[in-house]
């Protein structure tokens, strides 16, 4: 086995001592009985009590999620289509046109999106509200999600599809008993993916949304513009456990299925 | 009929909810600012049939553009935005590639796991790690507290409003987007290439220098241009951790239309924008194409 | 006039070029180099064959600077190398993969390790013209590593690693990526090069045809071992084990109890009520010890009818291998065993004498084969 160099420990430690350690202050100061966010004063869960009493951050926290849900829902479908297109419909007039409007949201900068959605929202009369936040994440989600699904199409062995022809099935009945099972990892990180941008997104949302709906993060960004808070402390807390906790379970259920596949490899070897 | 379908569907999206929104940016950049609902002049009357039409496009003219150029704060706001943006790329280099580095040489059970803390801080919300900074670089936060108390200074640095802050910021935030791309090229590596090049006389360091560098490159390049892309518009880290002297497009774009409720000044800034971004977007894709030619 | 014969290590005036000394080499609890002594000549070209896993690729790698030996020592040139990095020393190694920098063209690929030292420009460029001419590669001197055919890449590996000059080239398995017939002349290149430019090789392989093809000499490696050093016929046909004889080609494996019959010969029981199999042996056996008698196929005789033969044993046909120019019968004998028998076919396959089923007769003298302890 490989040793690694004093360099590459010290420049991984330093690395992840750089990444983990605001979010880990942050998370100790939001315990902090202090209102004096830098001072510490002590251990308490005050912050956390305020916090979910009140209303107005609860109330943005599910307007949050609705949206989030149902674009990343949309955003699936349609970036799972999206994908489909673009690796296996071969030439049609205006691919190229298409393939440009699936990458370049990838690489367009969330004021102009946010401000170009505005301005088409204003020009038909759409009402700002969580339908035009929902519209304007599925289309830059989308985007997101038809790379992740198109790469696993791409590396996916298209006999596969044609022996489910050849074996009887129709088109639809390969896309859903064969191709969809198999890319069906793709698409779920294709979801969460979609999911957290929308649970992330500030500027777009700033752009879309309307009075009558404010998101989380347009509430975070109004409260720490000005500077501090423990309240936010401890909502970043929050927000950061669920992740932590998503991200283990995750990683465990993989590498349970892992070690599952490996087992049956090694039972399949032994019978044979 | 269902081919027709499959396609249609996102086609139609993407047409409506992006090509055609960007067009009323363009139009509205090509418009004159007016006190009316909304804010913005001509607007474009399809009852008048083709006459409303002509008298439409007469009306625009590249006013808001010119006015871009006389007035130095626009100019500047560009040229500040790429160089925040190319120093932080910079900075995001020289801190990512010894990460990717180490963790492309760690033993291999390590890799899953490693790969997994770097990507982790991509599933937390992007406001709060660039909140996360505020209370350190604060002029009472803990990073100078912390000096403060081991004696190396003895009045509180200011660093948050300033340019350092929002460099910081931004290498915190993106610093995955570089580490990943070089990690993959890194891994890719083989390894045999080093002990070809120390067989034939190199020293580690030569080794490195000659065969290791040049070839993540690509992953390299790739790395920049994913941080250096998104950096210029880059809107929450300079208004959270920037001073009022900060000047970035982003914030600009931002302030002229939710302050100045300039719709037409604030489109052509979206258009500028666009035109300064469409050079790296296009050098970056060149360099994807070239990267997976060379493995196909 | 008398050629003389290429067998430094049958002189014990020679000084080898390499000498390894009781070298053992451990990762962890895994021994991969069990104290191996071994002396290997300038101008030889050396197989070490083995298995995967049976340590050759270790030892050579020790001899590259990659791995140093946990024990012992390893001279070169009367030096000890064993913790010389690989830079510093006079040995070049051709890899498996080729490790041609993909980002250099041929040129510059081959050009790589002078630049290293440092040469004159012009020094450079007149050894790389000469490699390139050595190996016919002239044309494509220009072009990257992606741009030319596996051959070629392989040839310009070669003229990478020999462009220092190095004292000694370390080939591991430098034919795998090849197909079967660019193997064959590969061979014979690789020899011709070898004679031409005076150079040791030590080659790595676990294909024993190839360590026949080009070797001088050949050590077998089991388990961090060597079991056996010799020229590829002494090998091929005086095996000291039955791991070689069993690993170097086809072989028949008959286990019995020798009894001396004579000065040399023995008479092998091997089974109930079938007569002892007769053959001569070197080494000796004390009676009734366990032995194993191993045969080659093309040294067995396969008739219609009973042979006047010294030993001879009756089957039925089980099965046939039509190779082209041979066929191998697989011949089930009354106990169950299966001996192989090959044949030229020197006829057309019409014609053919034999076929599944028949009962046939096979034969051999008592010197075709060789009498094994273990």
């Amino acid at each position: 086995m490989r040793r690694l160099s004093l360099f590459n420990v010290t420049s991984l430690s330093l690395g992840f001592a750089f990444l983990y350690l605001p979010m880990i202050i942050l998370v100790i100061y939001s315990f902090n009985a202090s209102k004096l966010v830098t001072v510490w004063a002590g251990f308490s869960t005050r912050w956390y009590g305020e916090l979910l009493s009140n209303e107005a951050f609860l109330d943005a926290a599910w307007v949050t999620i609705r949206v989030a849900v149902m674009s990343s829902t949309v955003a699936t479908v349609l970036g799972t289509m999206a994908a489909w297109v673009l690796i296996r419909m071969g030439r049609f007039p205006g691919r190229t046109l298409f393939s440009g409007m699936v990458y370049a949201p990838l690489v367009m900068p969330e004021v102009i999106t946010g401000l170009s959605l505005l301005l088409l929202f204003i020009g038909i009369g759409l009402d700002r509200g969580v339908l035009t936040i929902v519209l304007a994440h599925t289309t830059f989600s989308m985007c997101y999600v038809s790379v992740v699904v198109s790469s696993r199409l791409a590396s996916f062995d298209q006999s596969l599809e044609e022996a489910a022809l050849d074996l009887g099935c129709t088109q639809w009945q390969a896309f859903r008993l064969v191709t969809l099972p198999i890319i069906a990892p793709a698409v779920i990180s294709g979801w969460l993916l979609a999911f957290t941008l929308s649970l992330d997104d500030l500027v777009i949302a700033s752009f879309t949304a309307g009075p009558s709906a404010t998101t989380l993060p347009i509430k975070i960004f109004s409260s720490i513009r000005l500077g501090v808070s423990p309240e936010i402390n401890a909502l970043s807390t929050i927000m950061i456990g669920i992740v932590a906790v998503g991200v283990v379970i995750a990683s465990l259920a993989t590498k349970r299925s892992v070690l599952r596949q490996r087992a049956d490899e090694h039972a399949a070897a032994r019978a044979d | 009929m269902r081919r027709i379908f499959v396609i249609a569907v996102p086609y139609l999206w993407l047409l409506a909810l992006f090509l055609v929104p960007f067009l009323i940016v363009l139009k509205i950049a090509l418009s004159d600012m007016a006190l009316a609902i909304p804010p913005y002049a001509p607007t474009l009357d399809f009852q008048a049939g083709w006459a409303g039409i002509k008298a439409f496009v007469s009306e625009l003219d590249f006013e808001n553009f010119t006015f871009l150029a006389s007035d130095d704060l626009y100019w500047k706001a560009y040229l500040s935005s790429l160089r925040i943006a190319l120093v932080s790329t910079f900075l995001t280099l020289l801190i990512g590639y010894p990460m990717a580095y180490a963790m492309a040489r760690s033993p291999e059970a390590w890799r899953p796991t490693l790969l997994m803390l770097v990507i982790l801080p991509f599933w937390t919300s992007f406001l709060i790690r660039v909140y996360s900074w505020m209370g350190i670089l604060s002029s009472e936060g803990y990073l100078n507290q912390f000096l403060l108390w081991i004696g190396l200074i003895d009045t509180p640095l200011a660093i948050i409003n300033t340019n350092l802050a929002v460099y910081i910021g931004v290498v915190y935030t993106y610093l995955p987007f570089m580490i990943l791309p070089v990690y993959a090229t890194l891994e890719k590596l083989d390894g045999q290439l080093l002990e070809a090049a120390e067989d034939l006389g190199c020293s580690r360091l030569s080794a490195f220098w000659l065969v290791t560098f040049p070839l993540s490159r690509s992953g390299i390049i790739a790395g920049c241009f994913l941080v250096f892309i998104p950096t210029i518009g880059e809107f929450v880290i300079p208004s959270l951790l920037g001073g009022s002297d900060t000047l970035m497009i982003g914030k600009v774009l931002w302030e002229e239309f939710f302050s100045n409720r300039d719709w037409p000044v604030a489109s052509a800034v979206a258009v500028i924008l666009l035109l300064i971004l469409i050079i790296p977007i296009v050098l970056f894709q060149r360099n994807e194409q070239k990267q997976r030619e060379s493995e196909g | 006039m008398p050629q003389t014969v290429f067998a430094p290590w049958d002189d014990p005036k020679e000084t080898p070029l390499i000498r390894f000394e009781g070298v053992t080499k451990r990762f962890g609890d895994f021994t991969a180099i069990d104290n191996v002594s071994v002396d290997i000549f300038a101008r030889e070209f050396f197989a070490l064959l083995g298995p995967s896993g049976c340590g050759k690729t270790t030892l050579m790698r020790m001899l590259g600077g990659f791995e140093t030996p946990t024990e012992g020592k390893i001279w070169l040139g009367g030096q000890d190398i064993g913790r010389t990095p690989p830079n510093k020393r006079p040995v070049n190694m051709m890899f498996q993969s080729y490790a041609l920098f993909p980002h250099l063209s041929v040129w510059e690929n081959i050009a790589f390790g002078l630049r290293r030292e440092r040469l004159d420009k012009d020094k450079i460029a007149a050894r790389v013209e000469e490699m390139l001419r050595l190996t016919r590669l002239q044309r494509f001197a220009k072009r990257k590593p992606h741009q030319i055919s596996g051959g070629q890449r392989q040839r310009v590996a070669l003229a990478r690693s020999l462009a220092k000059a190095p004292k000694l080239l370390l080939l591991d398995e430098p034919l795998g990526a090849l197909d079967a017939k660019l193997r064959q002349d590969t061979q014979f290149e690789l020899v011709d090069i070898q004679e031409k430019t005076g150079t040791t090789f030590v080659i790595v392989t676990h294909d024993q045809e190839e360590a026949m093809t080009v070797a001088t000499r050949v050590a077998v490696m089991d388990e961090g071992r060597i079991v056996q050093i010799s020229t590829p016929d002494k090998i091929y046909e005086e095996p000291q084990s039955v791991y070689v004889a069993d690993f170097i080609g086809d072989v028949n494996i008959i286990e019995g109890t020798a009894s001396a019959t004579g000065p040399e010969t023995y008479a092998i029981t091997w089974g109930e009520g079938r007569p002892p199999l007769i053959a001569q042996s070197q080494r000796s056996f004390s009676e009734g010890q366990a032995c194993s008698l191993a045969i080659r196929p093309e040294k067995v005789a396969i008739h219609a009818q009973e042979p006047e033969a010294l030993n001879r044993v009756r089957g039925k046909i089980l099965d046939i291998a039509y190779l082209g120019n041979l066929s191998t019968y697989h011949v089930e004998l009354a106990g169950g065993q299966i001996v192989k028998a090959q044949e030229a076919n020197t006829r057309r396959i019409a014609r053919r004498s034999f076929t599944w089923e028949d009962e046939v007769w096979l034969s051999w003298s008592d010197t075709a084969g060789v009498l094994l302890a273990e």
